[in-house]
């Protein structure tokens, strides 16, 4: 009891990133998409609760609300609409692909070993405390996160948005294809 | 007992369980309240045969349900088919934990000092509510696609549209709340309404519209119930559920009513406050304890819910969409520019 008490923060932690790692896995692993794509919602709901851990609850609810709220609704709707069939025993995990695995999972490798090194060293960028302070106080995770990103990295949050337009550009241009070009002037049919 | 024991464990499980008990008793008799409201607007009686006037009705069908026998379609996909009702009840019941009931409380002077009567008040009420609300679709689209049948796929296909696509606006009518009040916490919004003299819905008159709007389609009820639409899916997504199962979905669907009724409250109007909270000669209208004025306002909500219900008919797919993604959204937008102007023109005013 002492020991849980004492190192509560450890075990929580390395309980969540293992299950995040494991439903991670699962992702690749289990043969059907939907599966898959639960997998991937758990994987994101532990990543979540990953951020909660660090006091950046603002990430979390915005991970929740974004990634599992939006993004797996629209894969899963995907999912069906195209109606992914079973994948065969030798399609799925490693068919075929082994030299790319074994270069991602050496690159992985050598991340985590610079990032031990790294902190063996002493801590490695800003502290849990820079996730809650603004103007040097301290306030909330979500008044932290809307000062870094408006002030500080301002012009790079709002290159990333143009970012963005160009892909909803892009796709809505690739879906149109059909309809417009043939009759003359790009114009839409009504 | 010693302290922190009695502090961050017992005070909060005694009002887990009462928050629940009253919660699943309140969606029991919303089920015969919304009967009985359809049958008057029809011109019938209504449900009028069990206990006297149909009072016990509700008690009878849940007990009905329970016995039920509890069937999985042989074709169906066993692990999700089963996975699904627990996807929507857990965030039905779980956004309960930050919904401001009452402000402190001595529960009619029964403890020496006043507690908290909601469970916690945490710096992101609101985005939690909106992600793990967000969170209860899968129930729905994973139900519909586990179910193996083409009118519960159909059902949840709609519903994933619909709700991706709602969930924009709404969330744009809440950053309008969130621009006046400076706080994303539930019980601090409720507070920034009695120190500015005012509720959010007079300068917010648009938002409550778009968001309530967008809460009757996110909660799949009429005339947004087309994931249901028992006249073209049978009953939609739930088409294969029986017993217990089933009754988990209609849980859920009368938890998230109360949900968007309590958020209009808290974020439109004032919450827990009386009317016109700070004029001294209403004094009086203090006797009545806060969550009277909560439940009332939810209350009306609910009754407008089912005035819907009984009224309107339901949507086409493609006004669906054209509803959401053309007015609504521009809507919202606007909505947030012009409230945003008007917060800084009168921040500029009391300055100079």
């Amino acid at each position: 009891m002492e020991f849980l008490t004492a190192h509560f923060v450890e075990i929580m932690f390395y309980t969540l990133a293992a299950l995040t790692v494991a439903s991670a896995v699962g992702v690749v692993a289990f043969r059907n998409p939907v599966h898959s794509a639960i997998s991937l919602l758990a994987s994101f709901l532990f990543v979540a609760a990953l951020f909660v851990m660090r006091h950046a609850e603002f990430l979390a609810a915005v991970q929740v609300l974004v990634y599992a709220g939006g993004i797996m609704v629209l894969f899963l709707f995907v999912i069906m609409l195209v109606n992914v069939k079973r994948l065969d025993p030798e399609q799925v995990f490693l068919s075929g692909k082994a030299p790319a695995a074994v270069a991602a999972g050496v690159l992985l490798g050598a991340l985590i070993a610079f990032g031990y090194l790294a902190g063996s060293l002493g801590p490695v960028g800003p502290g849990p405390e820079a996730l809650r302070m603004v103007d040097g106080a301290v306030a909330g995770n979500t008044e932290a996160v809307g000062w870094l990103l408006y002030r500080q990295y301002l012009v790079p949050f709002e290159v990333v948005s143009v970012v963005l337009l160009v892909a909803m550009i892009g796709a809505i241009i690739f879906g149109r294809r059909d309809a417009g070009l043939e009759e003359g002037g790009g114009r839409m049919e009504q | 007992m010693d302290q922190p024991l009695y502090q961050f464990l017992i005070i909060p499980a005694v009002k887990i369980v009462a928050i629940l008990a009253v919660l699943l008793l309140v969606v029991a008799y919303l089920t015969f309240f919304e009967r009985k409201v359809l049958a008057y607007l029809q011109v019938r009686l209504g449900p009028n045969r069990v206990g006297p006037k149909g009072w016990l009705q509700p008690i009878a069908d849940a007990f009905k349900l329970l016995v039920k026998e509890d069937l999985i379609p042989s074709k169906a996909e066993r692990f999700v088919f089963l996975l699904a009702p627990c996807l929507i009840i857990v965030p039905a019941l779980l956004v309960w934990s930050v919904i401001p009931f009452t402000g402190e409380t001595t529960v009619f002077g029964l403890l020496s000092e006043p507690i908290p009567a909601y469970l916690t008040d945490i710096n992101i009420g609101i985005l939690f509510v909106l992600g793990v609300s967000s969170v209860g679709v899968f129930g729905i689209i994973l139900g519909g696609w586990a179910s193996n049948s083409k009118f519960s796929l159909m059902g949840g296909l709609r519903s994933a549209a619909q709700m991706v696509s709602y969930e924009v606006p709404m969330g744009f009518a809440v950053v309008s709340v969130l621009l006046m009040a400076g706080s994303l916490s539930l019980v601090r919004i409720v507070e920034v309404q009695r120190e500015a003299h005012m509720w959010f819905f007079l300068p917010g008159i648009l938002a409550l519209g778009i968001y309530f709007i967008c809460g009757v389609a996110e909660t799949n009820r009429n005339p947004f119930d087309l994931p249901e639409a028992e006249s073209e899916l049978v009953a939609g997504f739930h088409t294969e559920y029986s017993g217990m199962k089933f009754a988990l979905f209609f849980l859920a669907e009368y938890a998230n009513m109360l949900v968007i009724g309590s958020l209009v409250a808290v974020l439109f109007f004032g919450g827990w406050l009386r009317p016109f909270p700070n004029v001294e000669f209403l004094a009086f209208l203090d006797v009545i304890p806060p969550f009277f004025w909560f439940a009332s306002k939810v209350g009306v909500v609910i009754f407008i819910y089912m005035w819907f219900r009984g009224t309107f008919p339901r949507y086409r797919f493609d006004q669906l969409m054209a509803v959401g993604w053309k007015w609504l959204l521009p809507l919202s937008l606007a909505n947030v520019a012009v409230i945003a102007l008007g917060i800084l023109v009168k921040n500029h005013l009391l300055k100079g």
